[in-house]
């Protein structure tokens, strides 16, 4: 039986060639997810701006226009109506009633339900959610410093564990990889709620283990090879690597491909941002970290007494 | 690395074979569990956004109870200075600045006051400080301050209670299955599973349902008074709101003496009830010495009216005719069934020590969460079928031991999961994916190690070798950061965060086992079987 072989045996692709304009692809990209969550903003859920929301389920998509002038006309607040994905499904948000009476908020719920109800029969209410904005602001700091603390940590222990090279550039790495994933989410207008937080822990979480993998490699190689040049030896490590991977993420993508496709609405805003992860973990582990380790003046030599420091391409020809 | 004994071996089986053993009932519905006598195993939760239900967060509002115990702290001063031996004077008694402070009215007597005011206040804690600093100022005025330590201790036992009669509350209103735990210093988490509509709930919880008896003050034209005007020894008291009433009519207030006749704390029972009118009412029963305090009170004071105060509000002032000599006494208001009944059920409960207040309030739909459950499944069989034959093509039997090791390790983390008894929610179900990626990967890693290996034209069997050796390197890394990175989101992380964390963990360690050790065992066992001569990778 012949075995599927994606990437074929001795690949040598120049990637540390392509640096340059890699480099202005990641500012740019950067840079362009910066803007856009700094102008456009988040499409932040009531987990983090508190307020009401529900979920109604129409058996015909409605017209936003004219659901959202629906819900105005109840005078309950300024409404903000979306609808992704599936046009049967608006969520409404509203902000909270004033005062500190807990009827109120029953009653804007229940006004918004029945009036509804009434107009649209058949409506459904698939979720409705209050979160005030004491337990909001909360919510918006754990998430944050969960995600600062995590990246941290992993930087520290690539530290630790190779050179000092291995944090900083790692730790770039993952910054730039959250930065992209949120101006994805600036870009969509998909709502950021809790359950993405998780998302964008998972898009770390893959990232470092993209990581992890390369830099072994290259530390593997460091000592193998101590004359070669960091470049030559990074293009190695990553071409080594290659086939793991393009095998790795194509395995992960047919799994989030399918989940995008069936796992239904509320998995949808998870899934696609998983997905845009692992493109953007992968190139970032080859263009920014990888890349930045060059830039940080990592070579093998390093670990040896500094008694010549040749011209590098001296070396790659010894090596 | 060939070296496998025969203990390990057998061992590694049983462990898998307790995975899936201990997976199966939580795989299975519960209408089939229960036929088979398995519902008392331990299973998985499903979480609220699976199942659908209400979640609510409730914060105790501790300035109040701070408040309170000012107030409390007032009135055993009064009462202990006034009945102690010598009787200690004392006036201009006021607590603000959430301090209580009195002015001695004999110098001489300043000692005393100290000493018995100190007499009043408990050690708390595992340091045995002080509940309240006692000081003297000015040398004639002795202020007393709630200590920190002393306030903490009051707070948690209050939340304790609290927490007992938001479940006794809950349990009566025959709801199945609610989760009712204490969550940091001053919350409280309510889930109920397949609750639609928490309103009722909340009301119940809501109310503090602190029930008192005072007399109506008979010498006072009751039309004159409003809001914190009352004549010394009375008190002001809004009457509720009467259903129908406009929202911006005048609130009516009441005179009533200071002093408590009967509370709710000597109730033994309450109850649904109709009055004279075949009205709804809630029936109150007394423990025998309340019997005997509502006795007396009806006998002295017969022809005047009381009220009946619930959480600073006169429900009702009924006038007294005769003796009420029965221990019983009935609540009348406009009531319909539905909220007499929840009176009943919160006096029977008992008071709540502090307010509550709904800070959070989530309720999912079932259809959702059914929806969810479905295209989960529908997702998951074909994201499974898609990576299985994926792995088999490329790697051959190398990749039927890592698709085994992968379907091994599913059974393991609800296995896991099940003796744990954790809640499996959307976000943990997206941990499942990220894990068994991560599982995946390792096997990935490993097998393209051999590959890499056997171009170098080493053995097989050495090839073998370095392959698990190297990649073992890389996996215990990267196992390594997403258990920091998991137990980050799992001390920090709330709700959803929590819930994908708790499966991450489990799984970083499960994935070790299977894709790691199994898979090795089962490749060392082929190729010491079979001494193969080529290896197909």
């Amino acid at each position: 039986m012949r075995l599927l072989k994606l990437i074929p045996d001795n690949t040598n692709i120049g990637f540390v060639r392509l640096r340059g304009w890699a480099f202005g692809l990641t500012a740019l990209l950067t840079i362009a997810a910066a803007v856009l969550v700094g102008v456009r903003g988040l499409n932040l859920g009531v987990d983090f701006v508190g307020g009401v929301m529900i979920e109604a389920s129409f058996p015909t998509a409605p017209q936003l226009d004219k659901l959202r002038g629906d819900v105005d006309s109840l005078h309950v607040g300024q409404g903000n109506l979306q609808s992704f994905a599936d046009p049967h499904v608006v969520s409404i948000r509203l902000p909270i009633p004033s005062g500190n009476d807990e009827g109120a908020t029953n009653r804007v719920v229940n006004n918004v339900k029945s009036s509804l109800a009434a107009k649209y029969p058949g409506v459904t209410f698939n979720r409705a959610e209050t979160v005030s904005g004491k337990v909001s602001g909360e919510l918006i700091r754990n998430g944050l410093l969960a995600v600062f603390l995590a990246v941290t940590a992993i930087a520290i222990f690539s530290w630790i564990r190779y050179e000092w090279q291995f944090g900083v550039s790692t730790f770039v790495a993952i910054f730039h990889d959250v930065l992209v994933t949120l101006g994805f989410f600036a870009l969509t207008r998909l709502e950021f709620d809790l359950n993405i937080v998780a998302a964008v822990l998972t898009i770390i979480g893959y990232s470092i283990n993209d990581k992890i993998v390369i830099d072994d490699r290259i530390r593997e190689n460091m000592r193998k090879y101590r004359q070669m040049d960091m470049r030559a030896l990074i293009d190695l490590s990553v071409n080594e690597t290659l086939p793991r991977t393009v095998m790795t993420s194509l395995t992960i993508l047919l799994a989030l491909a399918s989940l995008l496709i069936f796992g239904g609405p509320v998995l949808r805003g998870f899934t696609a941002a998983m997905m845009l992860g692992v493109f953007v973990g992968t190139y970032s582990s080859i263009y920014v970290s990888s890349s930045l380790l060059i830039s940080l003046g990592l070579s093998p030599q390093l670990s040896e007494p500094k008694k010549k420091s040749g011209p590098p391409d001296s070396a790659e020809r010894v090596g | 690395m060939l070296d496998f004994p025969r203990w390990k071996v057998i061992s590694i089986w049983l462990v898998l074979l307790a995975g899936v053993a201990l997976a199966i009932p939580s795989l299975m519905p519960d209408r089939v569990a229960r036929q088979l006598h398995l519902d008392g195993m331990s299973r998985i939760n499903l979480g609220l956004d699976l199942q659908g239900g209400s979640h609510l967060l409730l914060e105790a509002d501790t300035a109040d109870l701070v408040k309170q115990n000012l107030q409390k702290m007032e009135d055993t001063i009064r009462t202990e200075m006034r009945r102690g031996d010598p009787k200690i004077a004392i006036g201009d008694i006021s607590t603000s600045n959430g301090q209580l402070s009195f002015f001695v009215r004999d110098v001489s007597q300043l000692d005393a006051a100290v000493e018995r005011a100190r007499a009043q206040t408990t050690a708390v804690g595992v340091t045995g400080q002080r509940d309240w600093n006692v000081a003297v100022v000015d040398s004639t005025r002795i202020v007393m301050t709630p200590t920190k330590a002393g306030t903490a201790d009051s707070i948690d036992k209050a939340m304790k209670t609290a927490t007992e009669v938001v479940r006794k509350r809950i349990d009566e209103t025959g709801t199945k299955e609610p989760t009712i735990f204490g969550e940091g210093t001053t919350r409280i988490l309510v889930e109920v599973p397949g609750l639609q509509h928490p309103e009722q709930l909340k009301a119940l919880i809501g109310k503090t349902a602190k029930l008192e008896f005072k007399m109506v003050d008979m010498n006072v034209d009751q039309s004159t008074v409003t809001a914190g005007h009352a004549p010394p020894g009375d008190e002001a008291v809004p009457n509720v709101r009467e259903p129908g009433e406009a929202a911006n009519a005048p609130v009516r207030y009441w005179a009533v003496s200071r002093r408590v006749i009967l509370s709710g704390d000597d109730l033994i029972d309450a109850s649904l009830g109709k009055d004279e009118n075949s009205q709804p009412a809630v029936v109150l029963k007394f423990n025998a010495s309340g019997g005997k305090k509502f006795a007396r009170a009806t006998q002295e004071n017969a022809g005047k009216q009381f009220a009946m105060i619930l959480d600073g509000q006169v429900l009702s002032a009924p006038r007294i005719d005769e003796p009420i000599l029965g221990g019983t006494a009935q609540i009348h208001g406009s009531f319909t069934t539905d909220s007499a009944n929840q009176l009943a059920i919160a006096l029977r409960s008992g008071k709540l020590p502090v307010a509550l207040k709904v800070i959070e309030e989530r309720t999912v739909g079932p259809q959702l969460g059914k929806d969810s459950i479905h295209a989960g499944v529908i997702a998951s069989v074909i994201a499974s079928v898609a990576v299985i034959v994926f792995m088999l093509v490329t790697y051959g039997r190398f990749g039927f031991y890592a698709n085994l090791a992968v379907v091994l390790n599913i059974f393991v983390i609800l296995a896991v999961m099940a003796i744990l008894n954790g809640t499996l929610t959307l976000p943990g179900i997206a941990g499942f994916v990220l894990t068994i990626g991560t599982a995946v990967d390792a096997n990935v890693l490993i097998n393209e190690r051999i590959r890499e290996e056997r171009r170098r034209g080493r053995g097989i069997v050495q090839s073998v070798e370095l392959g698990y050796k190297e990649a073992s390197r890389t996996i215990f890394e990267a196992n390594t950061v997403h258990a920091i990175s998991g137990l980050i989101m799992l001390v920090l992380g709330s709700g959803p965060v929590k819930g994908f964390a708790v499966v991450l963990l489990i799984g970083i360690c499960t994935s070790v086992f299977t894709a790691v050790t199994f898979t090795r065992m089962l490749t060392a066992g082929w190729i010491k079987r079979h001494r193969p001569t080529e290896i197909h990778i």
